[in-house]
């Protein structure tokens, strides 16, 4: 599969694999410009060797993740384009 | 690629469902039966599921659904849920792609009575609750009407009077998903509007639009910038990407538009 431009969203299936809150809705502060949003309303790149999750702004990437699935499952994880996230429970 | 699913009801499987005991509960598959599998377009099906473990889910979430071969490999693909929080079944609309590998065996192969392997609800980024209120705007291409049909479905159960203009794109009139439930809705109801057009080709008499949606055609349908209504855009990555951007152009608030893209492969 040829990976393609998708939205934040599109990552919720593997992210949510990982974390107990909801990270669509959570906000991202972009270490590259600055900006933030949800992390729905990034971009989201998915292929079979992972996803990557860049910023909807200036298009640095905030979110790497690979899942392993051959033998114990393992996640690698890189969040160093996130300076912080606020997370927020629904209202 | 012949595609069987091998499921058992219970058992543990590698993604995500492993979890210590004391954990909080991360997203899991689960098994689904097949009640229904009912034809909508000649291209799509509407697959009915009851799935005993569901914790409900909001208008516009998605979920993943597994296949797994014989041979233990394993496709998965996100689709939108169709139905309403409200209803008891979880509703997904599919796509026949003829070269997929997965919506072929969702839509030739599975009959009522299979497991089929699936998670979620996911992405609660692009979904709407009544009790956000409105005016919501809707646009849709094709298949990305499955979670908008959940929130005009959702406003109905929940009975909102928000205000919807819901602007569908299809190719053909025949290709209309849902026509007839959009049509009785809005036909009941004063605050839902339905406006459609056709791509490709339209029947003789045809009132509604017959282009792709552009800035023109959201100027005349979507709600003025300063009501602020809460865009919902699904479809196609060309058709999500136009109609945003020239919604922006329009002077929509950027923060309020939220877009679902299909892209441009998947099945």
């Amino acid at each position: 599969m040829d990976e393609q431009r998708l939205d934040g969203n599109a990552a919720a299936g593997v992210l949510a694999e990982i974390f107990t809150f909801e990270i669509t809705t959570a906000r991202a502060a972009c270490v590259h410009c600055g900006s933030s949003g949800e992390v729905g309303a990034q971009l989201a790149y998915i292929s079979e060797i992972g996803t990557v999750v860049r910023c909807a702004s200036c298009d640095g990437v905030l979110i790497r993740v690979v899942r392993q699935d051959e033998g114990p499952q393992r996640y690698w994880l890189d969040l160093k384009g996130i300076e912080y996230l606020q997370i927020q429970e629904r209202p | 690629m012949a595609t069987t699913t091998t499921v058992t009801p219970g058992a543990s499987n590698a993604t995500g469902a492993t979890r210590m005991a004391g954990t909080p509960r991360r997203l899991a598959w689960q098994i689904g039966e097949v009640a229904e599998s009912i034809p909508d377009t000649p291209r799509t099906k509407s697959l009915f599921l009851e799935v005993p473990d569901w914790n409900g889910h909001r208008a516009g979430q998605h979920v993943d659904v597994r296949l797994t071969a014989e041979d233990g490999y394993q496709a998965e693909r996100s689709y939108s849920i169709a139905s309403a929080p409200e209803s008891g079944r979880i509703e997904l609309l599919v796509e026949r792609l003829d070269d997929g590998e997965v919506s072929p065996y969702l839509t030739e192969e599975l009959r009522a009575g299979d497991g089929l392997e699936l998670r979620g609800p996911i992405g609660g980024w692009f979904a709407w609750d009544a009790n956000e209120g409105g005016p919501l705007l809707l646009l849709a291409g094709g298949s990305g009407i499955a979670p908008l049909m959940a929130m005009v479905r959702h406003r109905k159960a929940a009975g909102s009077d928000a205000p919807v203009r819901l602007l569908y794109s299809s190719r053909s009139y025949e290709e209309v998903i849902f026509r007839e439930e959009l049509e009785a809705l809005a036909a009941e109801d004063e605050a839902l509007e339905v406006i459609q057009t056709l791509t490709r080709s339209a029947p003789e008499g045809w009132q509604g639009y017959d282009r792709r949606i552009d800035q023109a055609m959201l100027k005349d349908v979507a709600f003025p910038p300063q009501e602020r209504p809460l865009a919902f855009v699904c479809g196609p990555t060309p058709l999500v990407e136009t109609a945003a951007t020239a919604l922006v152009g329009l002077g929509h608030d950027p923060a309020r538009i939220k877009t679902e893209r299909f892209g441009p492969t998947g099945g």
